[in-house]
């Protein structure tokens, strides 16, 4: 069971926007809410209203912040869940087969009747991308909510993914990779989508798509400057400001 | 990464425990009777205590069983499985020389052999992972054989090869602590590759994804102490190595000389085990911007 198929037909994933993420959270708090109510073992949280809560998440978001010495600093938001590599690295460490790799769509899951707990997959796993559950003692994992994409019982429109669905920024696409036309994959050409970690020999599904260019706002006079930035100086003033200002001054 | 008691013990006690089993096995010492039964016994405590150690950590040990289904694809299934063949080949064998008076040598030579084999897989679950550039090293399944052995030669009062192979494994692994200082670096891993941002500048993190700790943030981030790994590494040189090969040299050989020697390799052994794993930096630290 833990030896990865050779190919799968489908390779479902997720392509994440960092141009338009922004930073909100909402996907967390869905993902946890629709997995800890649904396939497997609740999402438990530990201590969660003393002084050192934690808890259980497939889904987090971190926030960068990248700079040159020449522009200014631009902030990321970093939105992180399984990646579902074709090489899963956290598949074949597995000793009791509780880990798998889908054949026919590429989701990786995790069989919680077999896990024994061992911490050897999220150790294997690059992205950080799977916690154990103190509570249960078996491992957590994004499921690409396999529960609802194949879902008949819901309304069509809510068959993807919880945290796609939620996004109010419409920063998670999810598609199929292995189909050259898809939506993600066209997004993914079109904005050069790139895999995590890639030196890692992972194969990540997932993709990301880079944040598009700022303007340079560094030098003086431009547009989208801020009051402020200009400081006291008027000189540039023309026209009715000019001449607000010269009467302003002889006041 | 978090070192547990529980894997530093499992790792320590059964690597010693099967080092001495091959020393046995390959009839060195040639022991029998009573004599044969309290070398095998000491070798199956270490053994299967440090075993026993392992299903500490484990969020559900009531399914340890099944961890022996994936030999294919698992180290950790194949280090169960050899283990467990281990034992059940050498109990053979030292059934012969204990009760029967019989060296059933096939038995002897396949056990130890099978030993070796189970220390190797036990380095391999730590070798194989890319995600710990220090472990991720050939020199890993090196340092686990010449533990097993150079201890395992300690315990069989191989005297003579257990100064040779306690100074070996001395000098190996100075080597693999300065290897291992660059090893993160050399693997080529940095907060840019990890978030591909590399193009817009140097990244940091800004705000971490939660406020409080997690089981990534305890189990792989885990830096405390570090600050003292360098007094660490040589008390674990001094009594891991010098200790007992200062007793075997320059003392009269003695059965409390040779347990003061042993307790000393142990004690080394511990502190080296537990640098083994609390300087080991995993590459998700990276989106922590932690090491
Ligand atoms: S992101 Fe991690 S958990 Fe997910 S498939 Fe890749 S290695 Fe496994
Ligand atoms: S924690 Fe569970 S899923 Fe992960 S390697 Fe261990 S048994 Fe397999
Ligand atoms: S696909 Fe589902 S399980 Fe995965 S991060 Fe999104 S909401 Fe969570």
């Amino acid at each position: 069971m833990t030896s990865l198929p050779q190919s799968t037909q489908k390779k479902l994933g997720l392509a994440i926007d960092l141009d338009t993420c922004v930073g909100c959270h909402a996907c967390v708090i869905s993902c946890k809410e629709w997995n800890t109510s649904n396939y497997g073992s609740p999402l438990s949280d530990m201590d969660a209203y003393g002084a050192e809560p934690s808890g259980t998440f497939l889904n987090r978001i971190h926030t960068y912040e990248a700079k040159t010495l020449e522009r200014a600093a631009q902030v990321v938001h970093f939105p992180k869940s399984c990646l579902h590599c074709e090489d899963a690295p956290c598949v074949t460490v597995c000793p009791t087969g509780a880990s798998y790799k889908r054949s026919e769509d590429g989701i990786v899951l995790v069989n919680e009747d077999d896990c024994m707990g061992c911490g050897l997959c999220a150790w294997a796993c690059p992205y950080g991308a799977r916690e154990m559950d103190v509570a249960e003692g078996v491992m957590k994992k994004c499921t690409l909510c396999v529960d609802r994409i194949y879902n008949e019982n819901i309304p069509e429109e809510d068959r993807v993914p919880s945290c796609v669905r939620t996004c109010p920024a419409g920063a998670r696409h999810f598609g199929d990779f292995a189909d050259p036309d898809s939506n993600v994959s066209i997004l993914s050409a079109e904005r050069g989508g790139f895999a995590l970690m890639a030196e890692q020999g992972t194969n990540p599904v997932n993709r990301y798509l880079p944040p598009r260019p700022k303007a340079d706002i560094s030098g003086s006079g431009q547009i989208g400057v801020p009051a402020t930035a200009l400081g006291e100086e008027t000189g540039g003033a023309k026209g009715f400001l000019s001449w607000l200002d010269k009467a302003l001054e002889k006041i | 990464m978090h070192p547990a008691p529980s894997v530093i013990i499992f790792t320590a006690l059964s690597g010693l425990g099967f080092g001495l089993m091959a020393w046995l096995g390959f009839g060195l010492p040639a022991v029998s009777g009573w004599s044969a039964f309290t070398f095998f016994f000491v070798a199956y405590a270490l053994a299967v205590g440090g075993l026993v150690a392992s299903t500490f950590h484990l969020g559900n040990p009531k399914r340890a069983i099944k961890a022996f289904s994936q030999w294919r694809s698992s180290w950790l299934s194949r280090e169960g499985v050899l283990a467990i063949v281990s034992l059940l080949v050498i109990a053979v064998y030292a059934i012969g020389v204990i009760f029967l008076n019989q060296r059933w040598q096939i038995a002897g030579w396949a056990g130890a052999l099978l030993s070796l084999g189970t220390v190797f897989t036990t380095s391999m679950i730590y070798a194989q992972m890319k995600t710990v550039p220090r472990w991720n090293t050939p020199l890993t399944p090196v340092l686990f054989f010449l533990y097993a052995l150079a201890g395992g030669a300690l315990l069989a009062g191989q005297t003579g090869a257990a100064i040779m192979l306690l100074i070996v494994l001395c000098s190996v692994q100075v080597l693999a602590w300065v290897l291992g200082e660059n090893s993160f670096a050399r693997a080529g891993h940095t907060i840019e590759t990890a978030t591909g941002l590399g193009n817009l500048g140097r990244v940091r993190l800004l705000e971490s994804p939660h406020s409080g700790p997690n089981y990534l943030l305890k189990e792989m981030v885990y830096i405390v102490g570090r600050k003292h790994a360098h007094k660490l590494r040589v008390i674990a040189i001094f009594l891991m190595g010098l200790v007992p090969v200062a007793i075997l040299t320059l003392l009269p050989t003695n059965h409390y000389m040779a347990a003061i020697a042993v307790l000393s390799h142990m004690a080394g052994l511990f502190v080296s085990r537990w640098l083994f794993f609390a300087q080991a930096e995993h590459v998700v630290g990276l989106y922590y911007d932690k090491r």
